[in-house]
């Protein structure tokens, strides 16, 4: 048994130490925001917060997070993520959509380190998360948004 | 209305459903167009009348929510928004009560008007074959609420405002959409309707916000991989290492000993793991041993399949386009211009690869996926277990992206879905998974594709001009092939080239249909991937051997007034084109016309240490009325950063038949940081409108590669562009 705390909640979860949390997340948990692109810590899709910081739900084992602090999409709270989530509908950032979560977490996490980040820091941050929709420009604009916002 | 669904409507329009609901058993796409050009014009005797009635494809709640039942796949594009914009446009309909949710597959309600009686998304057609329907959709509502209207308060229905979802009467009396669903539910379909002008519009031609946002924003909206049955099993399913090959022997023994995998079948694309959850089936995949039976596989590396495309390209092929006489021209050249151009296999790779959800019902089946042409994937599945397409009732949902991949002939994914639901019959519901390496190794890929081509100057002139392509054709021994295919020659192969807009009198196009066991397939722009980039970098050469000015010298070759012109122009005066260039930088112009839309593009690079960093892209657009500009421009973007990737290093390659690449490690989309700064500008036009989803791509690659020779004297023809460049 092992007890993962999400988005504030304890879950017990009977399964092996070595899953990916990708997989509780969405195949045990239901919660299906968190996205599943290519499984090896290549696109971002899946990226979820642990202990504040970005982490590849993908490749990360649950025996290695319990203890830890797990936020994903849908327990996004505080100034921060309404800022950016709030950018990203201002500019309509989106297309398909199956990345922006990750893009979504990625950019929480930037904006948490760097308040005013420059278009070399969101280069930096986002270089793990892929749009293969290439919605980029945009997603570089929202940042730069959230950020103003937070000023 | 318009709050009912099937179940709930009057028994004549119930009766009707049933009637439509009853499906051919035999698949005949004669009259399948499904692209633009081909494109069955309104009113064209082969086409359905359109259905208008909103009752099928509207829902009204009581607290004023449209929701529209889109009769396309919502993959990005902006489809939701686009169709939703129609309708409200007529209804008069307040933007922020709007709603959407994907329709059912009744062929006879939301069939393409382009596709005749078919449902589906594809060949950038969805917001131009909807473009009258819509509205008439969102008119013929507002027609029943005022006539619903006009009853209840007793007044002349003439005398009745709409205005953001409220009726209302110059006496004062009002009422919103939500309050009048059950009255004007049963007011008659009109017959005649009257759209409003151009000018009348509200919504038309402005920046809505787009429908799905908020869904994709909180991790709330629904893709197909994110649905749920109760009791659901996940399949993942081990494929040959060959294309072309099958599973012999299989010893699944130590797979069924993992935690979680239920049970084991073959099928005929593979072996497939049937697991409590996909990182079981995950497992129980990798723990199969199967002895593969390659002998009719596709065996060659990619460099031998070249060998065979260059032996073809010399020899006489297909006719595709003849003009004048191109042999005898290039006798009288001063100049003979020579060139070979190569491009890749490629992925599509859409970020949510394929999958979807089956369950078997007494006499046929339900499908949960993000279907693109769901009347070919009704069929398929049908044929699979026996039934008749109307049995399969499909329930689209998002898709995280297609570029064409979730279209095809073979309906591969609802097909496998339906062969494991078969082969465990039907005890559980089957979510199919594939991972990305299934995709990216998986087929139906953008043809390898060989261009080779001879164009003769004199006097600054082109004097003729002869080419062949070598492919293997996407559409042969497909059922698109009726249609599509004439005289062997694969419009998708040579569409582009064979239809080019410059006024070359001698101009000769032959093509050859290599052959292969990879299965290929459209890929975003489908022939216009490779062919604007053949045409537009050969203009471009020409221009610099006749010493003329590239942008002019297109000009020079369209006729006064076309479309093709408007762009260009449109792109070099918002660029600054010509405009001094710090040294190793440069502009490049193209231009390509696809789908019924136009695109003119203006790049500007910079060579830099280990190869060229692409800084801008301004874009000039026409796509007849500009239904939703940011949309169009969105599509535009995103098309650049889908296609840099082709540019920067996509390929899928063979060694001894078996692909080299398998995961966005190898076969790495376009990052961040690669994203150049792109503008968008529209041509401002009273056209009908024409599709953008894939339109932006073709000039992206030409323009790019037209902006390195100007910055550094390096010509790259073949895809990628890869190898040094000094500046
Ligand atoms: S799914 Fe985890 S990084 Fe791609
Ligand atoms: S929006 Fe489609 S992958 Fe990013």
């Amino acid at each position: 048994m092992i007890t993962l705390n999400i988005n504030g909640q304890n879950h017990d979860l009977d399964v092996e130490p070595e899953m990916p949390l990708l997989w509780v997340l969405r195949d045990r948990l239901n919660m299906t925001g968190t996205k599943f692109g290519c499984g090896v810590a290549q696109c971002g899709a899946c990226t979820v917060h642990v202990d504040g910081e970005s982490r590849r739900s993908c490749s990360t084992m649950v025996g290695d997070v319990v203890g830890s602090e797990i936020t994903t999409i849908e327990g996004l709270d505080g100034k921060v993520a309404k800022a950016v989530q709030t950018a990203w509908q201002k500019l309509d950032v989106v297309q398909c959509g199956y990345c922006q979560s990750g893009q979504i977490m990625s950019a929480i996490a930037l904006l948490s380190m760097i308040e005013k980040p420059t278009d070399a820091d969101i280069d930096a941050g986002m270089e793990g998360n892929i749009c293969r929709c290439g919605t980029y420009q945009r997603i570089r604009a929202a940042i730069h948004e959230a950020a103003k916002s937070l000023a | 209305m318009l709050k009912m669904r099937q179940a709930d409507m009057p028994t004549s329009r119930r009766a009707f459903l049933k009637g439509a609901a009853v499906a051919s058993a035999t698949f005949v796409l004669g009259t399948f167009v499904p692209f633009g050009r081909f494109a069955l014009a309104e009113g064209d005797a082969a086409a359905p009348k359109p259905v208008i009635d909103p009752n099928f494809f509207l829902r009204i709640d009581s607290d004023d929510t449209v929701t529209v039942l889109l009769k396309h796949l919502e993959m990005g594009q902006g489809v939701s928004t686009g169709l939703s914009t129609l309708v409200a446009e007529e209804l008069d309909a307040d933007w922020s009560k709007m709603r959407f949710d994907h329709g059912p597959n009744n062929p006879k309600v939301f069939n393409n008007l382009f596709f005749g009686s078919y449902i589906g998304t594809g060949g950038s057609t969805s917001m131009a074959n909807s473009w009258t329907q819509m509205r008439q959709v969102g008119a013929a509502a507002r027609a029943m609420f005022v006539a619903a209207a006009a009853k209840q308060w007793n007044v002349p229905a003439a005398e009745i405002t709409v205005e953001n979802s409220v009726l209302k009467h110059p006496s004062g009396k009002s009422a919103r959409l939500g309050e009048l669903v059950e009255a004007a539910m049963k007011e008659p379909v009109p017959q005649e309707i009257k759209l409003k002008e151009p000018k009348d519009w509200k919504y038309i031609g402005q920046k809505l916000p787009r429908l799905d946002t908020p869904g994709k924003t909180t991790g709330k909206a629904i893709f197909a991989l994110d649905f749920r049955r109760p009791n659901m099993l996940v399949a993942m399913v081990a494929r040959p290492p060959r294309f072309g090959g099958t599973a012999g022997k299989v010893d699944d023994a130590a797979a069924r000993k993992i935690a979680g995998v239920v049970d084991v079948v073959q099928i005929p694309s593979g072996v497939a793991v049937l697991a409590k959850d996909t990182w079981a089936a995950m497992r129980g995949r990798e723990a199969l041993t199967i002895d593969w039976q390659l002998d009719k596989s596709e065996g060659r590396s990619s460099d031998e399949m070249l060998a065979e495309y260059r032996d073809l390209a010399g020899k006489p092929g297909l006719k595709a386009d003849r003009r004048g006489d191109a042999a005898a021209a290039l006798g009288n050249a001063s100049d003979v211009h020579e060139a070979e151009f190569v491009f890749p296999f490629l992925a599509h790779a859409p970020m949510e690869p394929m999958n979807c959800v089956i369950e078997l019902t007494k006499d046929g089946a339900e499908i949960w996926g993000g279907s693109q042409f769901q009347s070919i994937d009704d069929y398929a599945v049908s044929q699979v277990l026996g039934t008749t397409p109307d049995k399969i009732k499909i329930h689209t949902l998002l898709s995280g992206g297609s570029f064409g991949r979730r279209a095809n002939a073979f309906a591969d994914w609802a097909v496998e879905a339906a062969h494991i639901a078969k082969a465990i019959g039907g005890k559980a519901p089957v979510q199919l998974v594939w991972t990305r390496e299934d995709d990216i190794k998986g087929g139906l890929y953008r043809p390898m594709v060989l261009h080779k081509l001879k164009a003769g100057l004199k006097d600054g002139r082109i004097t003729g001009w002869q080419h062949a392509i070598v492919a293997k054709s996407i559409l042969v021994g497909t059922p698109f092939e009726g249609m599509m295919v004439k005289d062997g020659v694969d419009a998708t192969t040579v569409e582009g080239v064979a239809e080019t807009p410059y006024q070359i009198e001698n101009f000769a196009v032959d093509v050859h249909n290599a052959k292969t066991e990879v299965p290929v397939l459209w890929w975003r722009s489908v022939g216009h991937s490779h062919t604007a980039h053949v045409m537009e970098t050969t203009m471009d050469e020409l221009a610099g051997k006749a010493g003329q000015d590239p942008l002019a010298f297109r000009l020079s070759y369209l006729k006064e007034g076309a479309r093709e012109a408007g762009v260009l122009k449109l792109a070099a005066e918002k660029a600054g084109w010509g405009k001094e260039m710090p040294a190793g930088t440069g502009q490049g112009i193209a231009m390509h016309h696809s789908f019924g839309s136009y695109v003119g593009m203006v790049a500007e690079v910079a060579a830099q240490e280990g190869g060229f960093k692409v800084s801008r892209i301004v874009a000039a657009v026409d796509v007849g009325i500009a239904i939703n500009p940011d949309v169009i421009a969105a599509q535009v973007e995103g098309a650049i950063g889908f296609a840099m990737s082709a540019i920067l290093r996509n390929r899928i390659t063979f060694k001894d038949g078996v692909v080299e690449q398998g995961n966005f490690d190898d076969y790495e989309p376009t990052r961040m940081k690669e994203m150049p700064v792109v503008e968008v500008h529209l041509v401002t036009s009273a056209e009908p409108p024409s599709g953008i989803g894939e339109p932006g791509l073709p000039p992206l690659a030409p323009a790019i590669g037209n902006a390195i020779f100007a910055a550094t004297g390096k010509r790259f023809r073949s895809l990628p562009f890869q190898g040094p460049i000094s500046a």
